[in-house]
């Protein structure tokens, strides 16, 4: 099992409801968030591309968060999700200094936060707050293995991209261009 | 013109605009735990190659400070975990591809080890030291006898400990500046010179501050060699390692890097050794003192600019 995601850029419009869903799933501080957008304006003008990114840890394959932390309290759980157990990280923010993404806070309480995939959604076959309340339906959730799975049928139909590929991490979550 | 703008909705406290999760303990720990290093490898050589008498300020006296030094790094650490009553889980994992977890467990060895040493040679420095109890005597008078291999493995980790602090940055490779390799030996070389430095100064002997000022010497020569070669390699490097060079070569941490770390901290001190060497009358304290502000403002500059450097997309 290989968990991804896949966000459309053409068809994301930038509302950020996926950020306010995931921040009151996963009763995300205030003033923090596990997912964001990103707005690039490209070109020279008059001629500018637009593209809307909705952003969020790359649940890599090959972490770097993982594999610097002193704990093992970074881990990868099924499916290749990247996770935080709280009770065994430390607060030494050296996932934090890892990540080319900067996709982790600390948490007001002290250890490390981040997106989990909603695995506690996503262990019972629904999709992650993010991907279920996208009102354009720009992002598709599943497993890479499974070839009829929702981000295995778009990757395989669309033209993609990840996020700094030359950091090596081996990103997870795919921008379809 | 082509333009591109990022516009990013993310506003997360101490990761934007700009990392800054490493405040000044992080900076200050790794200066004492090369200082640290410096001193505990420096003790351990001369007394394996039997020269306790002649350098008694390395391998006696400045030792006795090192569990103090450590003691207040490994209290700065505590102090920057976000986490802290969950510090003992550092404890329950051994992760060999974590250089914190290898440098939490040196700590572990290291600074008992220095405590043993410091117990050994404490009456160096206060001749009326008495130990009161006869059982805290006896362990000493049976420690007398490892001292050769405590020596060993005093010199053995402070090397893997100096260098740990370099490793524990360049293993980031989301922060290019840290990324390079050279940044490990940079750290070790930095540190055994800061320890030099405080030999230096704690030293009542002429001929003993003299062979330090020679050691300090060769040692910022190497220093001067890896803070180049550094930056050489930064600029063949790709584009995200130019920028973070940029920094130092023109951008805002040129001056404080140039005139503070590597005009006041190396070059001047080389400068004022060279001088004293050829007995020229300059207060020895001064040369040290300038190395040891060097060095703890290298890792000040090294740990905020690091943070400040990151990959595009």
């Amino acid at each position: 099992m290989r968990y991804a995601m896949a966000v459309d850029t053409k068809k994301c419009v930038g509302c950020s409801d996926c950020v306010v869903a995931c921040q009151t799933e996963n009763n995300v501080p205030i003033g923090y968030c596990r997912d964001w957008i990103v707005e690039v304006t490209d070109g020279t003008y008059p001629q500018l591309e637009l593209e809307y990114r909705s952003e969020r840890c790359n649940h890599c394959e090959n972490s770097p968060c993982v594999r610097c932390c002193p704990t093992g309290a970074s881990h990868y759980s099924d499916g290749g999700i990247v996770l935080v157990d709280h009770d065994k990280c430390i607060g030494c923010g050296a996932c934090i200094a890892s990540c080319p993404y900067d996709a982790r806070y600390t948490h007001p309480k002290g250890y490390v936060d981040k997106c989990t995939f909603c695995e506690h959604r996503v262990k019972h076959g629904q999709d992650p707050a993010c991907v279920a309340v996208c009102p354009t339906k720009c992002m598709y959730f599943g497993d890479l293995d499974d070839p009829n799975s929702d981000v295995s049928k778009v990757i395989k139909k669309r033209k993609y991209k990840t996020l700094i590929p030359e950091a090596g991490t081996n990103p997870q979550l795919y921008f379809l261009i | 013109m082509r333009e591109e703008l990022i516009v990013s909705g993310r506003m997360n406290p101490h990761i934007d605009p700009q990392l800054h999760i490493w405040e000044w303990q992080i900076p200050a720990y790794l200066f004492l735990g090369g200082l640290a290093a410096g001193i505990l490898f420096f003790a351990g050589y001369y007394f394996i190659k039997g020269k306790s008498e002649e350098y008694p300020t390395a391998v006696k006296l400045a030792p006795i400070f090192v569990p103090v030094f450590l003691a207040l790094g490994l209290f700065f650490l505590f102090l920057d975990l976000k986490h802290k009553l969950y510090f003992w889980r550092l404890y329950t994992a051994i992760k060999l591809e974590s250089p914190m977890s290898w440098g939490a467990w040196t700590l572990m060895i290291i600074t008992p080890l220095s405590m043993v040493w410091a117990a050994l040679h404490i009456k160096s420095l206060f001749p009326k030291w008495d130990w009161k109890f006869d059982f805290v005597k006896d362990i000493i008078k049976w420690l007398e006898d490892y001292k050769t291999p405590v020596a060993w493995a005093m010199m053995i980790l402070a090397v893997i400990l100096g260098i740990y602090t370099g490793i524990l940055l360049s293993a980031f490779n989301a922060r290019p500046l840290w990324n390079t390799s050279i940044l490990g030996p940079l750290f070790l070389v930095s540190g055994l010179s800061t320890g030099a430095a405080a030999i230096i100064i704690m030293s009542k002997s002429s001929a003993e501050r003299h062979m330090f000022a020679k050691i300090d010497l060769v040692l910022i020569a190497v220093e001067l060699f890896l803070i180049i070669h550094m930056f050489m390699g930064f600029r063949a490097s790709t584009q995200v390692q130019i920028d973070a060079a940029s920094m130092f070569l023109g951008g805002q941490f040129t001056a404080p890097f140039w005139v503070f770390v590597v005009g006041l901290g190396l070059l001047v001190p080389a400068s004022l050794e060279v001088m004293e060497l050829r007995n020229k009358k300059i207060h020895y304290m001064v040369a040290p003192a300038l190395v040891l502000f060097g060095g703890l403002l290298f890792r000040f500059i090294m740990a905020y600019a690091g943070q400040m450097s990151r990959w595009l997309y």
